[in-house]
């Protein structure tokens, strides 16, 4: 899933400085998940905005709103009818969400209210971690179904580099060494005789360094 | 000979080859680095210039290594994956060539949140290894990796590093393996404290017969005090530091101290010239180098040839 976590209620304060009458919009997607963006989430922002306003005796009207998605156009369009009533929306969806509302509703402007942070797993309640930087040329069936550019700090394709200490990164002794993880999987598969094969520089085109992506599926759009 | 650099020549002759470290200064006064070069020069065959090493800023590893040159000490030029594409990867390995550097050493570069910097993007388009391949290719086919013939090949003997004190130990002599299939000419290690893990790791790398294909220049830095041997085995990730050997430098005073551990330095050159496949010593004298003269001449290594 896309994780993503709240930004400082001051920062979003700001934001929204001028205005009255404003929608919080949730997504029941992957933010519901991590719990950043769901519903709970947009009650959690609105009393804590409003509570925010009040001490400052400048009052805020709050529409909270869980969108099905954000990043479908179907699901946007339910806030159509009621949108134009508004001065600005603070969506609590990933960075996609923030910007397909902005594209949708021209005319409003559109917030940020929590930072939209990796591709990742629950690996336990209340603890998530990266796992993929969508490079867009997955090569996880040669390393043991661990990704080097998405789990070693210098995303290095033959590790583990010298600063691998007993299974930890050199940034941070609770980093796990992406490439340990790697070698201990290979041999675990038995496939440690791949190690020693020189692997040609990859090809950063299909990820974000070759300009914005787009995937257009022939059998679909037809 | 492939670049023709002193080193190589040394090496190449049978010699028993000696390198130290100088640092280019964190600003642009050029008398930073000149003012060291009366302590290397005629000690020492080749000087490597680190790149940005813990990721601060310093002046460039090249202007650093055309001030050695200009100043009679060959310079062995670091370069690091960190902060550059392969674009300007390969136009540096050009210009360094074209400006007369003939060593190379290719590293992937201490991660930029150790520095000043920690905010910086990570590059690492490609990695120390895919650097070495790239070099090497330039160099012997005079090709650029795009297939794009070169006017003129660059002319570079080539170095990698090797910890072989890190984890998991059992990969890194396969390690060193792929680097030497990549194009490594010559080998740095890390620092060595711990001679006995050291030789294990010797002997692993002859029973590949990596010997014959690498030299390998074994890296030491001779200690100054107990509180710094501490201060490494605590924080320098990868550096390894046995009990002994601090309370060999804790058990004089603190005047002796800098004293005993060139002392020890020298011991280990001495016990390293004994090891099979160890072709050479590389000096960190760290921001000491005016130390350099002494250890290489009490360790038997003078007049370099």
């Amino acid at each position: 899933m896309i994780v993503g976590n709240a930004k400082p209620l001051a920062e979003i304060l700001q934001m929204i400085e001028s205005h009255q009458k404003i929608i919080i919009a949730g997504c029941h997607g992957c933010v519901t998940v991590c719990r950043a963006g769901g519903e709970k989430e947009v009650q959690i922002l609105a009393s804590a905005l409003r509570l925010a306003r009040e001490a400052v005796k400048n009052p805020l009207e709050i529409r909270e709103v869980s969108l099905e998605r954000q990043c479908d156009p179907e699901y946007l369009e339910t806030m159509r009818p009621y949108a134009g009533d508004y001065q600005a929306v603070v969506s609590i969806g990933c960075g996609a969400g923030v910007q397909f509302l902005a594209e949708h509703f021209a005319a409003l402007p559109i917030y940020p209210g929590i930072n939209t942070n990796f591709i990742g797993v629950t690996e336990r309640q209340g603890e998530w971690a990266e796992r993929c930087q969508a490079c867009g040329d997955c090569m996880l069936h040669l390393t043991g179904g661990i990704c080097p550019i998405a789990r070693c700090s210098k995303s290095i394709l033959h590790g583990p580099c010298g600063g691998s200490v007993d299974g930890h990164c050199e940034i941070d002794k609770d980093v796990p060494c992406g490439w340990q993880l790697i070698i201990d999987r290979l041999r675990a598969l038995n496939m440690m005789d791949s190690y020693e094969k020189l692997r040609p520089m990859k090809s950063w085109r299909t990820s974000r360094d070759g300009g914005p992506r787009r995937i257009v599926r022939e059998d679909l759009t037809r | 000979m492939k670049a023709g650099s002193n080193l190589e020549k040394v090496l190449a002759a049978g010699h028993f080859a000696v390198t130290a470290e100088c640092g280019p200064p964190r600003g642009a006064d050029p008398e930073q680095v000149r003012k060291k070069t009366p302590f290397l020069k005629g000690f020492i065959d080749a000087c490597n210039v680190t790149d940005n090493q813990t990721s601060v800023v310093r002046m460039s590893s090249l202007a650093g290594s055309m001030i050695l040159a200009e100043n009679g000490i060959e310079p062995l030029m670091q370069m690091v994956t960190r902060d550059r594409n392969r674009i300007a990867l390969q136009s540096d390995v050009l210009g360094a060539s074209a400006l007369g550097v003939r060593n190379l050493l290719c590293l992937s570069g201490d991660h930029q949140t150790f520095g000043d910097d920690p905010e910086a993007k990570n590059v690492h388009d490609i990695d120390s290894i895919q650097l070495l391949d790239l070099v090497r290719m330039m160099r012997d086919e005079g090709k650029f990796p795009s297939g794009k013939e070169l006017k003129g090949a660059p002319k570079l003997f080539l170095g990698c590093a090797v910890n072989p004190f890190a984890d998991p130990y059992d990969i890194r002599v396969p390690r060193l393996a792929l680097k030497v299939a990549a194009g490594a000419d010559f080998v740095q290690t890390q620092c060595i404290y711990n001679i006995d893990k050291f030789e294990r790791y010797m002997a692993d790398l002859r029973q590949r017969g990596l010997h014959e294909k690498v030299a390998v220049l074994a890296g030491v830095t001779p200690l100054k005090s107990a509180g710094m041997a501490k201060f490494m085995k605590r924080n320098v990730a990868g550096m390894d530091i046995p009990d002994e050997v601090i309370k060999r430098i804790s058990s004089v005073g603190k005047k002796e101290q800098p004293q005993l551990g060139i002392d020890m330095c020298i011991e280990l050159i001495e016990r390293l010239k004994g090891v099979e496949g160890v072709r050479g010593v590389h000096v960190m004298a760290i921001e000491w180098e005016e130390k350099v003269e002494e250890i290489v001449s009490k360790a038997g290594l003078l007049p370099r040839p």
